[in-house]
């Protein structure tokens, strides 16, 4: 019982929070930057924070995770570090020579004012930015919000890269979120299939789920390159997925270079994806190719062939707001009662999206943005469900209470998979159906008497 | 809209200054937001009739982060808002990045947008530019234009150049630009002349010189600026000398702060033709 000290009982807190739902935002920032072609993300802070960044992405992602760093000292702080980044820049481009250097801010540099838009101009006017070599930077101070925020505004950073031409494109913007290299790739193949010309950006497919091929590159092939983020400006339109990962940037591109954007829930489960797909059709005018017709037949299929299973199930779910508003859609479509739902997340938007999601269905739920697993915890004591959904920090809720448990979110840090199995899409729904019912039965068949004990299930 | 930020050394009469004048362009029918960005929140008593307001960061603190525009401003004389930054007690916590979270917070609840219809939204700054966070107005795309308010004592120059110097460092980058000096005297010998010769040392114009006058401390007893207080008295008019001048000021210039013996060597040129 490594959370024995849990109390049942519930007691207001203002400023405490146990076991947080969230993490700093410059790894949101630093996980973006990834999905640009040839980039180096850069920490403007004290080393120590770039090295939980990274080994937090390692963790996650098995894979290294090159950043630099400002490196500020006690003369830096007090200074500002704008020095301390002039020679950075000239450092990486000297020696790693990236296309794009990806500037974050750590709560440090934040705090003493350092002003990051200021300090690359003068870089730019000093000529220690190389021809044809990009300098973008997010302010991502960790007291304020959370990963999911700092994800947000590198990606809102993407899209002010863009410089229309004038001639339209004929693409169409697709920014995924806050998802899986494996899910990127999925959202690619769907729009290859229904015919639509993409730039999706952030792309971390082919960089966070690379091969081992015995050769070490610091940029590997994947990423959304410059030539096409320069391009987001001359496209039709923009579709994003969630408004917490990546409705700022859809904005910025409609309000500033009037590319239209629509604003969608993140892909996953099936009525989400079916509206992610809709609107695909819907810009590509044509019909729903058969492959997808089938794929979305199977996951109703199994829904269909297994509710028995999922009627009635209640669930707890931990994790980011715009992948928790999808998966408590998917759980409530399938019958299944998600009760106590929480991410450390603010906003209070969010709250109220999950009470319209869960309305029909029939039991009360429990909803928080900026609350804490502490809290979750609490809840479940009082009132147990069948299933836990999150990250790994769920491991020890799952041991306590002894519930069946799906690993989904991030951090993921001790099973594999999550890199390479999408969880978008129908196929993604399948895989997460599958997780769910192979948890379930397990348990069931680890719980069910002798005389009750059935091979076939 | 014009963007504009009052510094100078901490009780030079920034405050008093800039509600003045803002009341002078009231009388010229412009609509203004006033933005103090001092942890004591005194910027906008004059305007507001007494300390009415309450701060961006205690309305932050008390009530979350889903704050509301009309939460935290207030209109004021003649229809202008007001809006105080605040800012921690003296001594614990950090003042600067109060600033730079208020000015976040009121650029992400639309209260510069055209919407608002305002012709000029004045910062008044704590004291000297001594760290980041009271930098934050004047950085690239927010206030374009500083007025150092200054007198002819030692270390209100020594700070207006300090200033200056801080100035410069956005000024190359962004568009930020000094706008001039205004003189709030102290009555020291040869004032207007040597902040004339000061101005012109560091590239700028003295843009009003506000004499001094008891009529100023009369009204801030009242709670009220000159105009309203007394619109019939000549302080009231030497301030709306001064909003004129701003009004209709088009000289924007880079500064080139002084070095310290260059300064010392003005003060004693000036000072000493008096004494000798």
């Amino acid at each position: 019982m490594l959370l024995r000290h849990t109390p049942t009982e519930i007691t207001k807190r203002k400023a405490l929070t146990i076991n947080p739902a969230k993490t700093c935002q410059p790894i949101g920032a630093m996980y973006a930057s990834l999905g640009i072609h040839g980039c180096l993300p850069h920490s403007h802070g004290s080393q120590g924070c770039c090295a939980y960044h990274r080994s937090t992405l390692t963790r996650h992602y098995k894979e290294p995770i090159s950043a630099g760093t400002s490196s500020f000292t006690e003369g830096a702080s007090v200074f500002g570090g704008q020095a301390n980044m002039l020679q950075a820049i000239n450092n990486i481009f000297t020696v790693y020579n990236p296309e794009v250097i990806a500037i974050h801010t750590t709560c440090l540099s934040e705090t003493i004012g350092d002003d990051l838009p200021q300090i690359k101009k003068k870089a730019e006017r000093e000529g220690k930015i190389p021809e044809g070599k990009h300098v973008i930077s997010a302010s991502t101070p960790s007291y304020a919000g959370s990963h999911v925020t700092g994800f947000s505004s590198m990606v809102k950073s993407m899209a002010m890269m863009a410089e229309p031409t004038g001639r339209k494109n004929g693409k169409v913007n697709i920014i995924p979120g806050w998802v899986e290299p494996a899910d990127m790739e999925e959202l690619k193949r769907l729009t290859s299939l229904i015919g639509v010309k993409t730039i999706l950006f952030p792309d971390t497919s082919g960089v966070l789920n690379g091969p081992l091929s015995g050769e070490y590159k610091m940029f590997p092939e994947g990423g959304t390159t410059v030539a096409e983020l320069k391009s987001t400006g001359d496209s039709r339109g923009t579709l994003a997925l969630g408004e917490w990962c990546s409705a700022d940037a859809a904005r910025w591109l409609d309000t500033k270079h009037k590319v239209p954007c629509s604003v969608l829930d993140m892909p996953f489960g099936l009525k989400a994806t079916d509206r992610f797909i809709d609107a695909l059709r819907t810009i590509a005018g044509v019909n729903i190719p058969e492959e997808i017709m089938h794929e979305r037949g199977q996951l109703v299929d199994m829904i269909s062939d297994m509710h028995q299973y999922l009627y009635g199930k209640k669930v707890a779910l931990v994790g980011d707001p715009d992948q928790l508003i999808a998966m408590t859609e998917f759980l409530v479509s399938m019958d299944m009662c998600p009760i106590h739902v929480v991410t450390g997340t603010p906003g209070k938007k969010f709250e109220k999206r999950i009470r319209e999601l869960t309305r029909d269905m029939g039991c009360e739920v429990n909803v928080k943005a900026k609350g804490d697993m502490f809290l979750l915890h609490q809840w479940i004591k009082n009132k147990p469900v069948d299933l836990i959904i999150g990250n790994t920090y769920c491991k020890y809720i799952a041991r306590d209470e002894d519930l069946p448990y799906v690993r989904w979110g991030f951090p993921i840090l001790d099973r594999q998979g999550h890199q390479y199995f999408p969880t978008v899409g129908y196929k993604g729904g399948l895989r997460l159906l599958e997780k769910i019912l192979g948890v379930l039965l397990d348990r069931k068949d680890r719980d069910d008497p002798e005389e009750k004990f059935e091979l076939v299930l | 809209m014009r963007k504009v930020a009052i510094y100078g050394k901490g009780g030079i009469g920034k405050s008093t200054t800039t509600q003045n004048t803002v009341a002078g362009l009231v009388e010229l029918g412009r609509k203004v937001m006033v933005v103090g960005c001092d942890p004591k929140a005194d910027s906008t008593r004059l305007l507001l009739g007494g300390l009415a307001q309450k701060s961006v960061l205690d309305t932050l603190r008390e009530e979350g982060e889903d704050v509301e525009l009309d939460d935290i401003r207030k209109q004021g004389y003649g229809g202008t808002w007001c809006v105080e930054s605040g800012g921690p007690e003296p001594g614990v916590g950090c003042a600067g990045r109060g600033i730079i979270t208020s000015i976040n917070m009121l650029e992400s609840l639309g209260a510069y947008e055209e919407s608002e219809e305002l012709d000029y939204a004045f910062y008044d700054v704590l004291g000297d530019v001594v760290c980041g966070g009271f930098a934050m107005p004047i950085r690239d795309g927010k206030a374009q234009e500083i007025y150092i308010v200054v007198s002819g004592e030692m270390m209100a120059m020594y700070a207006a150049n300090n200033i200056s110097k801080g100035i410069m460092k956005f000024a190359q980058s962004g568009d930020v630009r000094l706008g001039g000096l205004i003189c709030n005297s102290r009555a020291v010998d040869n004032e207007q002349e040597m902040i004339e010769e000061f101005a012109k040392k560091l590239g700028t114009q003295m843009i009003y010189f506000v004499p001094r006058h008891n009529d100023v401390q009369r009204a801030e007893i009242n709670r009220k600026t000159v105009i309203e207080w007394k619109p019939e008295v000549t302080q009231a008019d030497a301030y709306r000398g001064l909003a004129r001048a701003i009004d209709e000021n088009k000289n924007f210039v880079v500064p080139t702060p002084l070095e310290i013996e260059e300064l010392e060597q003005l003060l004693m040129n000036y000072g000493l033709m008096e004494a000798a």
